[in-house]
């Protein structure tokens, strides 16, 4: 005891992982005793698992703490790029969890369950009236399952046209890694469309594509606007030309948040589209989802949507299986407690608040450009839309990336932007603001890129390397994580 | 409108930084005529909370929640009671309002709930890893089948043993239609992975090691579904499977009309750079201290796009939380007494239900759910039962499947009962 030194940990508190903690007995439930009875799973009770034994205090201060250690757009900035952290509103979550939505089952006779079919059927609308594209269905659990659904349907489509043997799918070298993984999982041939020095689609390579394949072409995924940061503005002539040879144009929504209620996809020529109701619609990402990634298509491919799907007949509402139907892509309806939260946060922007919100993102985001254009590389050139990419290549010559960059913003308490991505550029570093940030909050982000920007060009950047220094945890070694992956507590022991 | 920041003199005075007089000036790539000025018209305009409160709480008031009267389904989505310190923890900030957490430093929170979560799943299934979970049982084993396609790559089909949950087999032909791979009955040596799940669709407990040896006579994968997680608090751990995946909702995260769940996913070692999904991985930082961060990447569609194992991204993270919260406070002692428990009702439960005319219990054995039949169609019964205020099993034809769990009252079998022979007699 003599030799005992407390750690200076203020409120930073560390917390030992569960098995760590648990002790013979303790347990953080009461449960009625079970009298003796013959059991009848015909084998032996299990004897072992190996849980933590511990009671409900414990189990409450190590979650507390571990929350302690993570940051949330509740509680800074959170500029990550195509992922869109906007404020989570607290009635969304309250709405979620009447026992009207949060306990029913979706076995349950239709009768006994209306209020939640009406309520898929008015988010289906507002996302058919939002986008002009009548077909939708609400069954992807997330934006990559938006994304295969979305293929799917083009696939379906196109078989029973008879045009099966279209196999190649046109993407752009900006788009997510989401979009040729689901290509491939389709079983589609993937050709990637190169970007321009505008970071745009090539549009001649895009005609030398679609002339080369022709009716081979089964459609192009394109996220508008673009992961630089751009709208396509030969969005129409890209359209065209696609439809020229029969072939489908997909849109991925990720960043749907720049045009939402200031564009209509149908009408510059969409035909299928995914949502990331956790992006757009503000449903939380709860460190890692779930999300979920409903599909809208034109009206002629709404017989070959995913099932289930809500129709209105008379006054009662009913799932529905379309025609021709591409099949079903996850259990049951999909994640209908995002569904709720999403369409509580539509109804309390409305049509009006919806167009407002893709405005002040992208005004946000071109005064983060306008600010820090003269002191970060700017790969491509002209305004963005609701993200701003800017690359490392200055700061690159003094020896320090955005890799530091990122590090150092975390040690002046703001969370990272999307690293590293898109990969058309060296060094990406692509901010996105939302438009739940004050303008305060955005001013301090800026001051904190300029500092570091300065610190590096007055050669003072080496510090950086070693950040972040007032976090949890420094640095982390992922060169070891992945050369002997310790993947469960068993393995640490 | 209260989620924008922005006041009105904001927008000027940035936009004059900027150098445009119109945020629509912004929009300078879009063609004039596609840009709209005014909202989008058929909608309603903003309203405030008191307005959308009651709007939602209108819809909800339509729906029967399973707590408002005796409730008997399952069949792959299962009523237990959440611990209150559940929702309270998983509504934190810090849980709730994160993203994936790509930077360590300041995602340990997110990243050691994972790595408990894997390691608890590891020890449920018997397997060595888990990943940090999939989008729900149904696409966990679509994936799984996937996953053995790749392993035994000269073999096309994928075999089921037994009667798995049609909504799994719906997923999984989605998915294999595209690999151009068949679901059959039969297990032959065209089978990359043989599927049972444990207990069946009807509740019946299949004989694992029988199962091995057939996928071993046939050099195929075994993989066992679980769809009820909390079965394997009392049954034997599936651990001479290769893969096991299912269903997890049960603890943490309830029915929410089927979403979201939380899908999991479980394999021996040997396969874990074949597993989709993202998995969290121990490590030090640079001080030497213990640390997690999201691990084998070079899997996973950021890094490998086409040839990736998967296209998932997102996942079941804050469900997964919710897991891991509502198994820890159930400890080894909570987790092995609730399944008793739940396995005592459906045992009451079979001994009433067994003595009613017209009954016929179709199984030997069982967990939570077992299978009735009647002589007539079962849906008719279940909307007599209905009538009675009694969410009835999952109907089959003439048969229905019950489930049972520590919310079943005595009262609520007995009256499922006497109207079950009011209605067949």
């Amino acid at each position: 005891m003599q030799n005992f030194i407390p750690a200076q940990t203020g409120l930073n508190h560390e917390t030992e992982l569960l098995i760590k903690q648990s002790r013979e007995g303790a347990c953080g439930v009461d449960l009625p005793n079970v009298k003796e009875f013959k059991l009848k799973t015909g084998q032996k009770s299990r004897e072992k698992i190996g849980l933590a034994q511990v009671n409900e205090p414990q189990v409450i201060r190590h979650f507390v703490r571990l929350s302690n250690q993570n940051y949330s757009i509740d509680a800074g900035f959170y500029p990550l790029g195509s992922c869109t952290m906007k404020h989570n509103p607290r009635l969304n979550e309250k709405m979620a969890r009447l026992a009207g939505f949060a306990d029913i089952h979706p076995a349950q006779d239709e009768s006994t369950v209306q209020g939640a079919l009406e309520l898929m059927y008015n988010l289906q609308n507002w996302l058919g009236t939002l986008t002009g594209l009548k077909g939708v269905s609400l069954a992807p659990a997330a934006g990559a399952q938006g994304e295969l659904a979305g293929m799917l349907v083009i696939k379906k489509a196109h078989e029973v046209k008879g045009q099966g043997h279209r196999k190649i799918v046109l993407i752009p070298d900006s788009a997510h890694g989401t979009n040729p993984a689901t290509a491939a999982m389709c079983g589609f041939e993937i050709k990637v469309i190169p970007s321009d020095a505008d970071g745009l689609v090539d549009l001649d390579l895009f005609k030398k594509l679609v002339v080369e394949h022709g009716t081979n072409i089964a459609g192009t995924m394109i996220t508008n606007p673009n992961t630089c940061g751009k709208f396509e503005k030969n969005i129409i002539e890209i359209a065209d030309l696609i439809h020229s040879v029969g072939g489908y144009f997909y849109c991925d929504g990720a960043n749907y948040n720049a045009i939402v209620g200031k564009v209509r996809p149908a009408d510059i020529g969409v035909d299928v589209m995914h949502f990331n109701l956790h992006k757009t619609f503000s449903t939380p990402h709860g460190g890692g989802g779930p999300g979920s990634g409903p599909i809208a298509v034109r009206e002629e491919l709404a017989e070959f949507l995913p099932s289930p799907h809500v129709e209105k007949i008379g006054d009662k509402y009913k799932f529905a299986k379309p025609k021709n139907s591409c099949g079903k892509v996850k259990g049951f309806n999909g994640q209908f407690g995002m569904h709720v939260r999403a369409l509580t946060y539509m109804l309390s922007h409305g049509a009006d608040g919806l167009q407002k919100v893709a405005e002040d993102a992208v005004i946000s985001a071109n005064y983060i450009l306008a600010k820090l254009k003269n002191h970060f590389h700017v790969p491509f050139p002209g305004n963005c839309m609701h993200e701003c990419l800017l690359t490392d290549k200055i700061q690159k010559a003094k020896g320090l990336s955005t890799f530091d960059i990122a590090k150092a913003l975390i040690e002046f308490g703001i969370h990272p932007m999307t690293v590293f991505f898109p990969l058309v550029v060296q060094g990406a570093m692509l901010i996105e603001p939302t438009e739940t940030e004050t303008r305060e909050s955005i001013d301090n982000f800026i001051n904190i890129m300029l500092y570091i920007s300065k610190e590096i060009e007055e050669d003072r950047g080496d510090k950086f390397h070693q950040y972040p220094l007032s976090t949890p945890r420094k640095r982390l070694d992922d060169v070891r994580a992945a050369k002997t992956p310790v993947l469960t507590w068993s393995e640490l022991q | 409108m209260r989620y924008l920041a922005l006041t009105e003199n904001d927008r000027k005075s940035m936009l004059a930084e900027i150098g445009v007089s119109s945020v629509n000036d912004l929009y300078d790539a879009v063609e004039n005529q596609f840009l709209l000025k005014n909202p989008i018209t058929g909608l309603p305009l903003h309203q405030g909370e008191i307005e959308v409160e009651k709007i939602l709480q209108e819809f909800a008031k339509k729906n029967r929640p399973a707590s408002q009267g005796p409730f008997f389904l399952g069949a792959g989505c299962y009523k237990h009671h959440i611990p209150s310190a559940v929702d309270h923890l998983i509504q934190r900030s810090e849980f709730l309002t994160s993203y994936t957490p790509y930077q360590p430093e300041i995602a340990q929170g997110t990243l050691t709930v994972i790595f408990q979560f894997q390691s608890i799943i590891s020890l449920l299934t018997g397997m060595q890893v888990a990943n940090a979970s999939m989008y729900d049982g149904a696409t966990s084993l679509a994936e799984s089948c996937l996953m053995a396609l790749r392993i035994k790559s000269g073999k096309k089909n994928i075999a089921r043993y037994n009667d798995v949950n049609p909504d799994y087999l719906d997923v999984c032909k989605t998915f294999l239609d595209l690999n151009s791979a068949k679901l059959q009955d039969k297990i032959d040596d065209d089978c990359a992975g043989v599927v049972v799940q444990y207990p069946d669709f009807y509740g019946n407990i299949p004989n694992l090691a029988e199962v091995r040896k057939k996928c071993d006579e046939v050099g195929a994968l075994m993989i066992v579904v679980v769809s009820e997680i909390l079965s394997l608090g009392l049954l034997e751990a599936p651990a001479q499977a290769d893969i096991v995946v299912g269903e997890a909702s049960s603890l943490g995260v309830g029915l929410n009309f089927g979403g979201p769940l939380l899908g999991f996913f479980s394999c021996k070692k040997e396969f874990v750079r074949q597993m989709p999904g993202r998995i969290c991985g121990a490590t030090i930082d640079a001080d030497g201290k213990l640390g997690f961060v999201l691990t084998l990447n070079a899997r996973e569609q950021h890094i490998r796009r086409e040839k990736a194992t998967s296209n998932i991204c997102s996942n079941q993270g804050l469900c997964a939380t919710a897991f891991t919260i509502h198994t820890s406070l159930l400890g080894e002692i909570g987790y092995k007494k609730l399944a008793l428990i739940n396995h005592q009702k459906a045992c009451e439960a079979y001994e009433i239900l067994s003595k009613i005319k017209g009954v016929k219990v179709l199984n030997e054995n069982f967990f939570n759910e077992f299978t009735i039949e009647f002589s007539k169609n079962a849906h008719e019964v279940n909307k007599k039962l209905l009538e009675k205020n009694i969410i009835g099993g999952y109907c089959v034809d003439n048969k229905m499947i019950l489930a049972f769990s520590e919310l079943t009252s005595e009262e609520d079998i007995k009256l499922l009962a006497k109207e079950l022979s009011t209605i067949l007699n």
